[in-house]
């Protein structure tokens, strides 16, 4: 399995994708400073851009890389190596690779700009690991959508859908429902509805740090003891990770009954 | 004119000689501060050194300097109130005074002051009370460095720190109060000035005024209070310089005003607080030079507010600016910076062009349905916020800042 | 060796391998042929267990394969040349598959048959399709395993490279080994084959030495006999 995360890390690194995207975020970084001259100010801004361009990269990189290594994937299939293995592999490969991107293009203008000396760190560190997780689940995703679909415009067409669904239709659908039933006690229900969806997980896993005292603001119990202490913070780390674990072992499961 | 002179230096004789102090210790004559106290003839000092000393109702009826040397302990061992002055000129100063009576028919005191002018306490710290200092129609005084820290945890049996009732022309200055019911309380007090105190972890309020007017309080720091500061039916209240911070819960302020007329609030800071200000039926209040920053609302708007002015605050990282429930009345926003002002300044007058509109869609339909929350900051509130933006529907379009500051003032 | 039976295998509704039972016990060339659309590849794919078969056993040795990897350390594949990754440098790809594989290979005098040293720093996807091919071959060859499955070796070939190829297969099959190969070239069939495996509509239609099969359809050519063959059992 290293032996393929290797080569698929060092296909990516070979790729000027990864250093469009590294570039892309370097510039971000720099950009947001010069603007707000406010290491603080940078991060909410941040927050969108993880939030939403992270796994709209991590899908489109996923999928693409996916239908593009066809033919070395099938190249593998031949040899001795365990199928899990190839696909984990590769998925590890964009997955390491795009984080690696995230982390050290945003990390680099951050740490120039006194992040180390600033109380920032944790609130930064924390994005940093969101965006991470946030590029493994939508790659995971991307590659069982592609395992689904061997026809690469549906499979691409697919996959965009996919993120549009979860970065924005959801949120509209999530906001109805919690109008229309606005009569009844809802923070159990909002709650829940907030971990169904990787994307607002990741969201109110950065609120936690900055928004807390807003959300601090409301009566509801359910609320007040998931915000107003660490339980928040730890049980919404673990379901993040379980948003990683159930895509890749998906994807394991149809890599090995799918035909090459 | 020398027989003047012979009669002035005579009389200055007299008052010096009769002017005595008075010594209590383990080994000394007086062994108790009441003793020594009762024994004491109008401007004596009583001095009391280090010890511990198991006193209740200690009663000063006349002028007198009582002062600790190297902080004596009187324990009042839960049995009642402890000082009780009714005499003008009482200066207080230097003891650690603990486990007082807590009462629910008496408020006990550690330091109550009765219907008296020209006292001063000093330098007292103050644990496990009921009431800290108790001022009773009692004027022209001063409480300066003391440190109280009690153990409230429920309003209905707790005291307050510094409390001031039919008082005026007091100061306070300095103390540091914490985990009371209110910090410092003020009813029916006029012209009262409270400077640098520091009042933390109450579960009320840090400063609580009630029909209190013409008062000022400057330089203090509000943290982690149930709410930092209220202000509740009073008028001429000047807020100046201080900073509010980490006032979280439901009902948690920086500062709270209600019904209060005619206030100046200047140069405070409001620092991550659940709402920065919460305003309401409050009139002719002058908002200026203040910073916001990371509140959850920095100010919260309700009932019939009219005539207030903010100008040229910072509002810096809010989740939300300002929410509004009902009409604008007469209120202005003008020259404020606001970080999340996304406009621009092509004549580069350090005014943005386009006008802000500081009430997001979001914030009313949170207003509406509490829970929502859980979607601040997501893409697609962002998009309604902007539609909103471009043809407010449910907010009131004519709230805005004209003069949208590009810089941080 | 290898050991086929009942192999079924449906994509969807398209019921491509409709029980094919196969034995394959001693070393030599088998050459599978049969129409487009008969079953060669999903076959030879599942003996690699690329495929998943929908019914049936497959025994490499006496081992089922099912859910197995260890045992295609025995097996070398040459893939169709339209599978072949194309973005990184000959030499490259050579390094990987002998790191993937952990076997010895001997690749050097391979390089020195096809004639392919000049090439070793391009990139395989600007290669000429017989470019590509030679390198395929290359990887396939140099490692010494029992099996070889080689899916349509000839394509792009040049008559040299072709000659060469032939002088490799034969002196495989004189070490011994068993070599499975599809093509559509029957004179290469003719001349290298020494059975011969004919599929048809995802059964086995024939099996049998190429004497035989001429024997059996009394034709003068392969072409002749396989097209009478075709013929006869659509007529069954």
């Amino acid at each position: 399995m290293f032996k393929i995360l290797k080569y698929s890390f060092y296909d990516l690194m070979r790729s000027k994708w990864s250093y469009f995207y590294f570039l892309f975020y370097l510039l971000l970084g720099f950009l947001l400073l010069f603007l707000n001259n406010d290491v603080s100010k940078g991060i909410i801004t941040l927050l969108n851009i993880v939030v939403v361009l992270v796994p709209l990269i991590g899908t489109i990189f996923g999928i693409m890389y996916f239908y593009n290594a066809r033919e070395f994937t099938t190249l593998l299939l031949a040899q001795p190596i365990k199928r899990s293995h190839i696909f984990l592999g590769q998925f590890l490969g964009v997955g390491g690779s795009l984080t690696l991107c995230l982390v050290l293009g945003l990390g680099i203008p951050f740490v120039l700009y006194g992040l180390l000396r600033s109380g920032a760190i944790w609130d930064f560190s924390l994005l940093l690991v969101v965006g991470a997780c946030l590029t493994l689940i939508f790659t995971a995703l991307a590659f069982n959508v592609a395992l689904g679909n061997t026809n690469r415009i549906k499979g691409f067409g697919y996959a965009v859908l996919l993120w549009l669904f979860l970065a924005i239709v959801y949120d509209g659908l999530f906001l109805l429902s919690l109008l229309i039933f606005e009569e009844y006690p809802l923070d159990t229900y909002a709650l829940i509805g907030s971990m169904a969806n990787p994307i607002d997980l990741s969201r109110i896993l950065i609120l936690l740090k900055l928004d807390i005292s807003v959300l601090l603001g409301y009566t509801g119990a359910v609320f007040k003891s998931f915000f107003g202490t660490s339980k928040g913070l730890i049980i919404a780390l673990i379901i993040l990770v379980l948003w990683i674990v159930i895509p890749v072992r998906l994807m394991v499961w149809q890599g090995n009954k799918k035909d090459f | 004119m020398s027989y003047k002179w012979a009669i002035g230096c005579i009389l200055f004789g007299i008052a010096f000689v009769q002017a005595e102090t008075i010594r209590v210790c383990s080994s000394c004559t007086y062994t108790s501060i009441k003793d020594a106290v009762l024994i004491a003839k109008p401007y004596d000092t009583v001095l009391v050194e280090n010890g511990i000393y198991k006193e209740i109702n200690i009663w000063i009826d006349k002028p007198l300097t009582l002062e600790g040397l190297d902080l004596p302990v009187i324990d009042g061992e839960d049995r009642g109130e402890i000082i009780t002055i009714v005499s003008d000129d009482v200066q207080l100063s230097g003891f650690l005074i603990r486990n007082v009576g807590t009462s629910y028919t008496a408020d006990y005191a550690a330091v109550r002051v009765i219907k008296s002018k020209n006292f001063t306490i000093e330098n007292l710290q103050l644990e496990q009370l009921f009431f800290g200092i108790y001022l009773e129609k009692s004027d022209h005084g001063k409480v300066i460095n003391n440190r109280i820290i009690g153990d409230a945890v429920e309003e209905f049996n707790s005291g307050n720190g510094i409390h001031l009732w039919y008082s005026n022309h007091v100061e306070v200055l300095n103390n540091r109060i914490e985990k009371v019911r209110d910090g410092i309380y003020l009813e029916f007090s006029d012209n009262i000035l409270i400077r640098n105190n520091k009042s933390l972890n109450n579960v009320r309020y840090g400063l609580h005024f009630m029909f209190s007017n013409e008062d000022s309080y400057e330089e203090n720091l509000f943290e982690n209070n149930g709410a930092g500061v209220a202000v509740m039916f009073s008028k001429n209240i000047r807020m100046t310089d201080n900073t509010f911070r980490n006032n979280w819960g439901p009902t948690s302020y920086g500062l709270l005003l209600k019904e209060i007329y005619d206030a100046e609030i200047k140069n405070n800071r409001f620092i991550k607080n659940t709402i920065g200000i919460n305003v309401e039926g409050s009139n002719r209040i002058r908002y200026q030079q203040n910073d916001f920053i990371n509140n959850g609302w920095a100010l919260k708007v309700t009932g019939g507010c009219y005539s207030n002015m903010f100008e040229e605050n910072n509002f810096l990282s809010n989740s939300f600016d300002i929410s509004y429930n009902g009409q604008l009345n007469d209120n202005k926003f003008d020259g404020n910076y606001w970080s999340n002002y996304t406009g621009y300044d092509l004549d580069k007058d350090g005014i943005g062009d386009v006008p802000y509109r500081p009430v997001k869609l979001f914030s009313y339909i949170v207003n509406r349905t509490p829970e929502t929350i859980i979607l601040l900051r997501s893409l697609f509130m962002d998009l309604i916020n902007f539609s909103e933006r471009v043809s407010p529907v449910f907010t009131p379009d004519n709230l805005i800042d004209a003069r949208p500051q590009m810089q941080q003032i | 060796m290898i050991q086929i039976s009942n192999l079924h295998k449906s994509f969807k509704k398209n019921h491509v391998l409709k029980g094919i039972d196969l034995d394959i016990d001693k070393g030599g060339i088998y050459a599978i042929l049969g129409p487009n659309g008969s079953g060669k590849t999903t076959m030879i794919k599942s003996i690699l267990g690329m495929i998943v078969p929908s019914e049936g056993q497959l025994k490499v040795d006496g081992e089922d394969i099912a859910k197995k990897f260890a045992y295609r350390q025995k097996l070398n594949y040459l893939p169709q040349i339209a599978d072949f990754p194309g973005n990184i440098k000959v030499s490259e790809l050579i390094r990987m598959i002998i790191d993937l594989r952990e076997q010895t290979a001997d690749h050097e005098p391979l390089l020195d048959t096809f004639g392919l040293r000049l090439y070793l720093d391009q990139k395989l996807s600007t290669l000429s399709g017989g470019s590509a091919q030679k390198v395929n071959l290359v990887l396939t060859f140099m490692f010494d395993n029992p099996i070889y499955i080689l899916d349509e070796p000839t394509t792009g070939l040049d008559p040299n490279a072709l000659i060469r190829f032939k002088e490799l297969l034969k002196r495989e099959r004189d070490k011994g080994k068993t070599i499975l190969i599809t093509t559509h070239i029957m004179s290469f069939v003719e001349e290298v084959a020494d059975e011969i495996i004919y599929l048809l509509e995802g059964r086995i239609g024939f099996k049998g030495s190429l004497d035989a099969l001429l024997e059996l359809h009394k034709a003068e050519d392969i072409e002749h006999a396989i097209a009478q063959m075709a013929k006869t059992m659509v007529d069954v």
